[in-house]
């Protein structure tokens, strides 16, 4: 139960950890309603039971006796959860249902058909930048989440820090994240938006202030010029393929209806938590996305052998 | 016109020579014409059973296909689309096309013979809610065959099922063939109800009926108050999606949760329309194997009564996670939890029936009784899922696909079965097998809770909803083997109790009027019974006519041989809304083939708009025209009959 990515029974985050008494008293009250109804049913039937082989006719039938104090003592007893339930609740949405009055960081996040795009805020314009479907914050403080629906609803959701918010189009959704603990926190799209709507994750990854303060530094910067000839001719054919969709910061690809590829290599997954980053990894999902994430808004590429090599070559300076 | 009849009936004695001219006047026809023009309810109760069955059937198949796909990490049995459209197929198929007609199937077959009618208010109404369920739910199958089935869920959120993200037919033919069946229900719910409060035996007043009868009744006021707002969803979706129109287009002043209030304001009543009446056959029904009268009756009634009333308030506990205000969320959190009441009250009465009454274990009781853990079970997961922050982690995991499961195949299926095991020898004359019973229980029994109990953990580990296929996360793996493996084992179940039926049909011990020695009316006359009920129409004193000299129940008593004879034409009496005192005689209609003509011009209007062709939405149009036209002429003997009964007074 502790390793599940997805699970939040091992809540990390304020807000998952606010909801989790509440849970674990909900669920053990229901575990043991349930078993003290069983146990009625089990000895209720077999205390007076006919033996088998009579037939029912045989049986007298008789008013018995007054069976509604069980319905009052039931209902009295039940009531007693209930209510306490009922206040809990209520404290609980108070405590994790109002978003943070001065976030530290304030994210803009919008859910597409199956990706998410992260738009960090800045004081000014040159303090923002774009990302995709990896999500830091610095640890120890609230951080403002705004949802925005590019296309059909989606819902976001990290269940180590936080339950879940729908992304809806028409309107924008707040959620906020706050955690104490470092670490990678697994997200998933959890409303049904389409065809992958299993392979539309992300990734929290929860860092100290400085370590927080060096990657924000560090995608800041536009893609570095390429170094090698092969990496150039890689450029090239980023900047004439990849380009119709997709953005490299510094270079003139500047579509932004697919993920931000400026720091590509920095991310730990690609096709939104479908693969993971590595080379071959990568040259596959260039080449055959529709074999690996079938549905995908992006389409085969069939390059050459040698543009293939060139372009891993460019994409593998994207640090 | 017809002028209402307030002949004074004569009363009598039950005779062979009685019967011989009341079958004469209520038999259907032999062969096909029989077959199309019938209304005799019981006749279309039985087609509405089977019917529903075989789309349980269906929708089963498509579980296991799912199943096979899910039964490991990272399979590619099925495409997302394929596994897309099987499992908004298999939502709609058992919510739509199962769990309610299996429903009005039963109450179909059986309120008349509950309430000592000789059928139900609108005999042909009923016959035409029939044929418009069989063909709604060929047109959806249509569309699932020909690769356009629903491909959204069967909540079928918005923009997802608009045309720019979902070009195909698929939302065409669910939209489509959701406000047809919507017609279906409607006029299905309208018959209930005045056969409810019109037609019941003289002296059945309201707080002796059946809890069944409440069940269904509530089920249906609650019917014609929410299908109009998913029938307009729908319409207003189809417009969109044809026509350009904007109510659901957020770029043009439209809005998507105009869909989900829409949806669930039907949709969350409508889940209680699919349970109480199946825990109205429990209430019924197990207390006659703990040969005892149902505890409580009159809280069971009322709180089946207030499970709706408070199932009108709830609906937002579909949409806790859409960005409410927090004020209306407290508000929706608070009926949700609120509505464990009711509920409670029925739970208690029935463990107190058994703790106090001497159980008889039959197979109907296995059934009947598990549903009350299975009850449980599915009302507590509700439970949590009411609390909105403890929501906001279980909404669209597996916890609540098992919540679900726990309320559908637990509060619906196995009081169905159970049911089935009750009253089969009632409709056919003959009994289902016991001991292939006790297999068939504990094989669906078993099966049913290792697939659907683990899923509560596949939940609380996180795994979403609606994915086609998983990665390997810790737990997740064994948990959907093992839910897979439990799927195959409750399908055996049910094809155990396929196999029972068909063999009992054949082979079957012959039933008597009454095997169980049961308290209510439709025990009172032969198995199967005569197509006119009653040969006399009974006069009920107490609400268990066949037990009270045994229970001593009220001072006077049911007469069930001596009554109304009315056989001067196709009769039964209407009575009054409380207290049912007799009130005037219902002339019925003869058989007809108008309900059919009508439903066939409706399936060609439908057809045509699906299609945009609008020759054949006129020719629909024309057909259902003349199949109302039909319907409505007048007929000659009646009209001699009622001028003679005015003539004669006065």
């Amino acid at each position: 139960m502790k390793t599940s990515p997805l699970g939040y029974l091992d809540a990390a985050g304020m807000r998952a950890q606010h909801i989790l008494p509440l849970t674990w008293f909900t669920l053990s009250v229901s575990i043991a309603v349930c078993l003290v109804i069983a146990v009625l049913l089990w000895v209720g039937v077999r205390r007076r039971r006919v033996p088998s082989g009579v037939d029912i006719a045989g049986i007298a039938v008789e008013r018995g006796g007054d069976g509604l104090p069980w319905i009052r003592v039931g209902l009295l007893i039940a009531a007693v959860p209930l209510a306490a339930t009922l206040v809990w609740t209520m404290v609980v949405l108070a405590a994790v249902a109002r978003v943070p009055a001065n976030p530290a960081l304030v994210l803009d996040i919008t859910a597409h058909q199956w990706w998410w795009d992260v738009h960090y805020s800045g004081a000014l314009p040159p303090d923002e930048f774009e990302t995709a479907n990896e999500i830091h914050i610095p640890v120890g403080q609230p951080v403002l989440v705004r949802l925005h629906a590019a296309d059909v609803i989606h819902s976001f959701w990290v269940p180590k820090l936080s339950g879940k918010t729908d992304v809806i189009p028409g309107q924008i959704n707040q959620s906020w994240l706050e955690t104490e603990q470092p670490g990678r926190y697994l997200g998933q799209c959890s409303e049904f938006c389409g065809y992958q709507h299993a392979h539309m994750q992300f990734e929290v990854v929860a860092q100290a202030a400085d370590k927080f303060a060096a990657w924000r530094a560090a995608q800041l910067e536009p893609a570095a010029a390429p170094a090698s000839a092969q990496a150039a001719r890689g450029l090239e054919v980023v900047q004439l393929r990849c380009a119709l969709c997709h953005q490299v910061r510094g270079t003139s690809a500047g579509a932004v209806s697919a993920p931000d590829l400026t720091h590509l290599m920095s991310r730990r997954t690609l096709a939104a938590g479908t693969l993971l980053n590595t080379p071959g990894n990568l040259a596959g999902w260039i080449q055959d996305p529709q074999d690996l994430k079938p549905g995908s808004l992006m389409p085969n590429q069939y390059l050459s052998a040698q543009q293939l090599t060139d372009v891993l070559a460019y994409l593998e300076t994207l640090r | 016109m017809r002028a209402p009849d307030y002949r004074t009936p004569r009363t009598g004695i039950d005779s062979v020579e009685h019967q011989g001219k009341l079958l004469r006047m209520w038999e259907t026809a032999p062969g096909i014409k029989g077959f199309f023009s019938t209304v005799d309810h019981k006749e279309i109760g039985i087609r509405y059973i089977v019917t529903a069955f075989v789309f349980l059937g269906l929708g089963g198949i498509e579980a296991l296909v799912m199943r096979m796909q899910l039964a490991g990490p990272n399979l590619s049995l099925l495409t997302p689309e394929q596994y897309n459209q099987l499992f908004s197929t298999h939502g709609m198929t058992m919510i739509f096309l199962y769990a309610s007609p299996i429903l009005s199937g039963f109450s179909n077959y059986l309120w008349p013979l509950l309430l000592g009618s000789r059928d139900m208010a609108f005999p042909r109404l009923n016959a035409l809610s029939y044929w418009i369920y069989l063909a709604s739910g060929i047109f959806l199958y249509v569309g699932f065959i020909t690769g356009n089935g629903p491909n959204d869920g069967w909540f079928n959120y918005v923009p997802y099922a608009s045309k720019q993200f979902n070009p195909g037919l698929n939302e065409d033919f669910y939209a489509l063939g959701m406000v047809f069946l919507g017609i279906s229900v409607t006029v299905g719910a309208a018959n209930f109800i005045v056969t409810a409060f019109r037609t019941r035996a003289p002296g059945m007043s309201l707080n002796r009926l059946p809890i069944l009868v409440w069940g269904t009744l509530t089920a249906s006021v609650a019917n014609l108050v929410v299908v109009p707002a998913v029938s307009l969803a729908f319409f207003l979706l189809w417009m969109d999606r044809q026509f350009g129109t904007h109510f659901f287009d957020v770029g043009e002043g439209g809005h998507v949760l105009l869909w989900q209030h829409l949806f669930w304001i039907f949709g969350h009543p409508w889940v209680y329309a699919i349970v109480l009446p199946a825990m109205g056959m429990v209430s019924d029904g197990l207390p006659v194997f703990c040969r005892r009268p149902l505890v409580g009756y009159s809280v069971v009634a009322l709180s089946t009564v207030a499970t709706m009333i408070l199932g009108f308030g709830v609906w937002v506990h579909h949409m806790f996670a859409t960005g409410l205000p927090d004020l209306g969320l407290a508000f929706f959190s608070g009926a949700s939890i609120a509505i464990v009441v009711p509920s409670a009250v029925a739970v208690f009465a029935w463990i107190a029936t058994i703790w106090l009454g001497r159980p008889v274990v039959t197979t109907s009781f296995l059934f009947f009784s598990s549903m009350i853990l299975l009850f449980v079970i599915g009302g507590v997961s509700g439970f949590m899922t009411a609390s909105v922050p403890v929501d906001w982690q279980l909404t669209d995991t597996y916890f609540v696909v098992a919540h679900l499961h726990y309320v559908l195949i637990g509060i619906n299926v196995f009081p169905v079965v159970g049911a089935t095991y009750f009253w089969f020898p009632k409709i056919t004359g003959r009994m289902l097998d016991e001991r292939l019973g006790r297999w068939n229980f504990w094989t669906m029994f078993i099966g049913f809770n290792v697939a659907f109990l683990p899923m509560h953990l596949t939940g609380l580990l996180g795994m979403p909803r609606r994915v086609y296929t998983y990665d390997a996360y810790p737990g997740w793996e064994a948990l959907n083997l093992l839910t897979s493996a439990g799927s195959w084992v409750f399908a055996v179940g049910v094809l155990l109790f396929l196999v029972n039926i068909l063999r009992s049909l054949k082979v079957g011990a012959l039933a008597t009027q009454n095997p169980w020695d049961a308290p209510t009316l439709e025990w009172s006359v032969s198995s199967p019974p005569p197509p006119y009920n009653f040969a006399v129409i009974p006069t009920v004193a107490s609400r268990h006519p066949l037990w009270e000299s045994r229970l001593g129940e009220d001072q006077a008593l049911s007469s069930l041989d001596r009554g109304m004879l009315l056989d001067s034409g196709k009769e039964t009496i209407a009575t009054s809304a409380l207290d049912a005192a007799p009130d005037m005689i219902l002339e019925m209609p003869e058989d007809s083939f108008a309900p059919l003509v009508l439903t066939a011009g409706l399936s060609g209007l439908f057809a045509g708009l699906l299609l945009i062709m609008w020759t054949v939405v006129a020719i629909g149009a024309v057909l259902s025209a003349a199949g109302l036209l039909l319907w409505l002429w007048p007929r000659r003997e009646l009209r001699e009959r009622a001028s003679a009964a005015e003539a004669a007074h006065g």
